[in-house]
């Protein structure tokens, strides 16, 4: 399973990418393999203001359906919407197609998150 | 021995020894004794058969249906006539007595009409697509507004007064237990006061419910409610609608309405003392994963041959049901399908005339009815099929004189509208003749 460098992880497999004030959000690699074939995303809108650990869109496949939430509170300043006409792109490349870009709350919450070589290890123990 | 219980008292013994038992009373032991009866029911002695069967006869033939009588009376249930095609089509023993099938692709003709309804409906509202059918045009009113709360993520909805009153009544029920804000815009010259409306829609309305023609029979302007109503962000305009209207009314999917239900009865379904009826829901794209209950969808099987499917049902239904919107997994199946072959049987040109001649006859009512200026028009608005009259004669009183003479008279809206005691609201259908319209005239100017 691949995990990006840089990226910042929660428990739930989401990733966050800083950039400045604002960061970009998906869901890794691990969740998607895990979903198996993506068939819908539903995002929220832009605008939408979340705290941390809210769920902010789903993630449907055709095997399950999960609710994915905020690594880090945040208002939604862009969705990707390439992804409403095709979800299957999350199976491609999990890790380049973002769900949606947030101007973060509070830049701090980013440090209560895994670091890619911590997750890596806890990835290790989930399997 | 009991004439239709098979068990002899021996099969009965050897059963109660088997579960350890003595007797059948035992079986109830669970019961507190102060509640049981504790002796045998006051009934009279058995009867045969033929003496139940007259019996209830008679005591059915106290009912009286609209086939023996004159019907002026709607107010959501209509008298409209049912092509015979109909009922020999439903009455089909494949269609009867199926249920709604639970492993839906083996069931490809009940899957090939209910998608026939859903285009049927769909095309009808002018929306982008329609579902499988929900109970009724109460249930329906109440599933819109759900999905509008989950579509939204807000609270407050808000309907017209002039939506009919069952429907208000199911919206209650349901948001007090879904914790939604019911907000009731009144009602001014007989249709929704606009002024109200505008300063109730904000940024927290998920939803604008009104019904046109409304519970008075009057064309509402949906266009400048449909205005008033997307002020709000996100805000779902729903609108209830008499399908027979749209044979010569404009489209509801023309005129910025987001999500279209009504009831179904109208479209050859009989009056049936109440029920079963049939609710339709029909929504623009942006709501396809939102809408509730079953959609069926057109697709090819793998000899590339024209095949049916349930499609896009919003998982939340069957596995993440604390999300759901609605848990509604069936649909009205016997009655959409009466639904689709009287659409099918009328076509466009038979619907626009069913409208036609019942806008006319219930002009026509109207007129005669108001000629001598004993009863007097409520309102003074565009009507279809419908009117509110008023007088000084209680409404009892009149539909008194009308049964004398074998008519079912009017609806009285004093009993859901107390500021309109003495209405009575008359509904006229393409069955009616000039002459059942000229006895219901001079009768009611006899009193």
């Amino acid at each position: 399973m691949k995990v990006a460098k840089g990226l910042f992880y929660t428990k739930d497999h989401e990733w966050v990418k800083v950039e400045g004030d604002e960061a970009f959000i998906g869901i890794s690699d691990y969740a998607q393999h895990h979903l198996g074939d993506i068939v819908y995303v539903e995002l929220p809108d832009v605008d939408d203001e979340f705290e941390k650990g809210e769920d902010f869109a789903a993630v449907e496949s055709v095997k399950a359906a999960s609710d994915v939430f905020m690594p880090v509170g945040g208002k939604v300043v862009a969705i990707n919407e390439e992804l409403m006409d095709d979800p299957a792109l999350l199976n491609q490349d999990a890790f380049e197609n973002w769900l949606i870009k947030v101007e973060l709350a509070d830049k701090s919450e980013v440090e209560e998150l895994m670091n890619d070589e911590d997750y890596e290890k806890f990835l290790a123990e989930e399997e | 021995m009991h004439p239709y219980i098979a068990n002899t008292p021996e099969d009965i013994q050897e059963m109660l020894k088997a579960i350890g038992l003595e007797n059948v009373d035992q079986l109830f032991d669970d019961i507190p004794k102060d509640i049981k009866l504790s002796r045998e029911l006051d009934l009279p002695k058995s009867k045969s058969e033929l003496e139940v069967s007259s019996y209830l006869k008679k005591l059915a033939d106290k009912n009286c249906s609209i086939s023996e009588l004159t019907s002026f009376l709607g107010a959501g249930a209509y008298d409209h006539y049912i092509p015979s095609i109909v009922n020999h089509v439903i009455s089909r023993s494949e269609f009867y007595t199926s249920y709604t099938p639970y492993q839906p692709e083996i069931s490809q003709g009940t899957l090939q009409y209910i998608f026939e309804f859903q285009t049927l409906i769909a095309n009808l509202t002018g929306m982008d697509l329609a579902n499988a059918s929900l109970y009724d045009g109460g249930t329906a009113v109440v599933e819109a507004a759900l999905m509008a709360a989950a579509y939204s993520k807000k609270d407050e909805i808000i309907i017209s007064k002039s939506v009919k009153p069952d429907a208000r009544k199911i919206l209650h029920t349901y948001a007090h237990v879904q914790d939604l804000k019911v907000i009731e815009v009144d009602v001014k010259d007989g249709v929704t006061d606009m002024e109200a409306l505008d300063g109730l829609v904000n940024d927290n309305t998920a939803a604008v419910i009104v019904q046109s023609p409304n519970f008075f029979g009057i064309i509402e302007d949906l266009e400048a409610i449909g205005k008033v109503a997307h002020k709000g962000k996100k805000t779902t305009f729903i609108a209830s609608v008499d399908p027979i209207s749209l044979g010569i009314l404009k489209k509801p999917g023309d005129m910025d309405v987001d999500v279209v239900v009504g009831e179904g009865q109208s479209l050859g379904i009989p009056v049936s003392f109440g029920g079963p009826y049939l609710g339709f829901m029909a929504v623009k794209k942006d709501y396809v994963r939102k809408i509730p209950g079953r959609i069926v969808g057109q697709t090819e099987d793998l000899d590339g041959k024209r095949s049916f499917v349930l499609t896009l049902t919003a998982r939340e239904q069957h596995i993440r049901r604390e999300k759901a919107t609605s848990n509604i997994c069936s649909n009205q199946g016997l009655n959409s399908l009466a639904a689709t072959v009287y659409m099918v049987t009328m076509g466009k040109e038979g619907l626009r005339e069913v409208a036609l001649q019942s806008t006319k006859k219930a002009h026509y009512a109207y007129e005669q009815l108001t000629k001598s200026g004993k009863f007097k028009p409520m309102f003074d608005k565009p009507f279809f099929k419908e009117f509110a009259l008023t007088s000084d004669i209680a409404p009892e009183k009149i539909n008194e004189a009308l049964r004398k003479e074998n008519i079912i008279g009017g609806y009285d809206l004093g009993k859901e509208y107390p500021q309109f005691e003495n209405g009575i609201l008359y509904a006229v259908t393409e069955k009616r003749t000039k002459d059942e319209i000229d006895k219901l005239t001079s009768v009611m100017e006899g009193i």
